[in-house]
């Protein structure tokens, strides 16, 4: 089972133009500024590849941080 | 577990109507409903979309028609012999009656004709088509058809923007009956509890239509009315990447070949970063994954039969060749099919005008 810093790091290669320095656990991600729908569906599909898990709109939406993402992942598995 | 298997059966034909009139999405007109927040470009990049043929006057039956007249004609059929006629399309003529029942007369298709509609979005042509083969035998119906796809909605506003994701489209199968050669295979599956994902909340019995359905309302950060058709994108994605590459893998498993030796896969055109996903998971080589995506759009259920006929017409048909095709969408319904075809007839695709429009079943 991957970690949370392992979580961390796969979610903030999903952005292109945000530096992965600026993405921690604590990060809320709603907050960025590259952060949109199509950067979503990039976490959608690596937590399918990585987790096999297959998370829904809602997950993304109310999660707040990148750890309750990752926990909800972790729930689903 | 949804498995079939049909025995004396072959696909003898494909072809696909579009409207003649080209939507770019790289010169978006007012009409179009892209975004401000990215550029025509970045949206043709993400979404593969360049263009999409549009009409405001041509429905899904109307290019079945086209697509089923030149098909008709390219396999020399006499159409006394065609005993069943399937339309798959969630945007059919009328409420009722069934979209088939008009095309059975407008086709001139004999009186003693199977006729039914199938209410059924991006999964529907390999439900269609296992259908159809399901009513073929040797003292059944011979030879069947498959009309399927969509086109002009229900309900439309005035000025009411275009999706630019979406296209129409309509397509015909011809099925028949034929001792020997290769089965063909299918997987289907459902999930009813995703029915929300991609739904028209009004205008079906649950809810229909009141003044209230005509009242603007936020959906997902967009503008929606009642009578438009909304969808949880990220839901979608997410059912798309998961469960079509399960699907094609459970019908290998359950007949026993490797998914890996089909000459072609062509999967129903969503949007390119859902399929290239699909693609990628399922370790196909990209020159067997053909797309039509990027002339066309999504084109609901006729997007299999279209990027045959668009993608792969004048490539396979005189030699025998393996496909793998998989529909997966609205429902949320998805079904896989492994079939094999030989000396098949791919019609040159059907361009309609909008003067080609029904003018003699409306009312």
């Amino acid at each position: 089972m991957k970690s949370l810093n392992e979580f961390v790091a796969l979610f903030a290669e999903q952005f292109d133009e945000t530096d992965a320095s600026e993405i921690t656990a604590s990060t809320n991600y709603h907050d960025l500024d590259e952060w949109s729908s199509l950067i979503a569906l990039s976490v959608i599909a690596m937590v399918d590849e990585e987790f096999d898990v297959a998370l829904k709109g809602d997950d993304v939406k109310n999660s707040r941080t990148v750890e309750d993402l990752f926990n909800r992942v972790i729930a689903k598995q | 577990m949804a498995f079939l298997e049909f025995n004396n059966v072959r696909i003898s034909g494909i072809a696909a109507g579009v409207p003649s009139n080209v939507a770019s999405n790289l010169l978006p007109s007012d009409q179009d409903n892209i975004s401000h927040d990215y550029s025509p470009e970045e949206y043709v990049k993400t979404t593969g979309v360049e263009e999409r043929r549009v009409s405001r006057t041509l429905t899904t039956a109307d290019l079945c028609y086209a697509a089923a007249e030149r098909l008709i004609k390219d396999l020399a059929w006499n159409k006394e012999e065609i005993g069943a006629l399937i339309f798959v399309s969630q945007t059919p003529d009328y409420v009722l009656p069934a979209t088939a029942c008009i095309l059975q007369d407008r086709l001139g298709l004999s009186r003693e004709s199977f006729a039914e509609d199938i209410s059924l979005g991006c999964s529907g042509w390999v439900y269609g088509l296992s259908t159809a083969l399901g009513l073929l035998g040797e003292h059944n119906v011979r030879k069947a058809l498959i009309l399927c796809g969509d086109a002009k909605k229900r309900f439309r506003v005035d000025n009411q923007l275009r999706d630019p994701l979406f296209g129409s489209a309509g397509s015909a199968t011809a099925v028949e009956y034929c001792v020997g050669g290769e089965s063909i295979k299918f997987h289907f599956g459902t999930d009813g509890s995703g029915f929300d994902a991609i739904i028209t909340p009004d205008m079906g019995s649950r809810n229909p239509v009141t003044l209230n359905s005509f009242k603007a309302e936020e959906f997902e950060g967009k503008t929606s009315l009642r009578l438009m058709t909304r969808m949880k994108g990220m839901d979608v994605f997410s059912f798309g990447i998961t469960t079509a590459p399960k699907s094609v893998k459970k019908l290998a498993d359950h007949f026993g070949f490797d998914y890996l030796d089909a000459d072609y896969y062509v999967f129903h055109q969503a949007n390119m970063k859902m399929n290239n996903m699909i693609a990628k998971k399922l370790k196909l080589a990209p020159d067997k994954v053909p797309s039509c995506m990027y002339r066309f759009g999504n084109t609901s259920s006729a997007s299999i039969p279209l990027t045959i006929v668009g993608e792969l017409k004048g490539k396979f048909e005189s030699k025998p060749t393996k496909f793998i095709c998989c529909g997966f969408g609205v429902g949320l319904s998805w079904g896989t099919v492994a079939f094999q075809t030989n000396s098949i007839v791919v019609s040159e695709l059907v361009e309609v005008d909008d003067l080609e429009a029904d003018k003699k079943y409306v009312v």
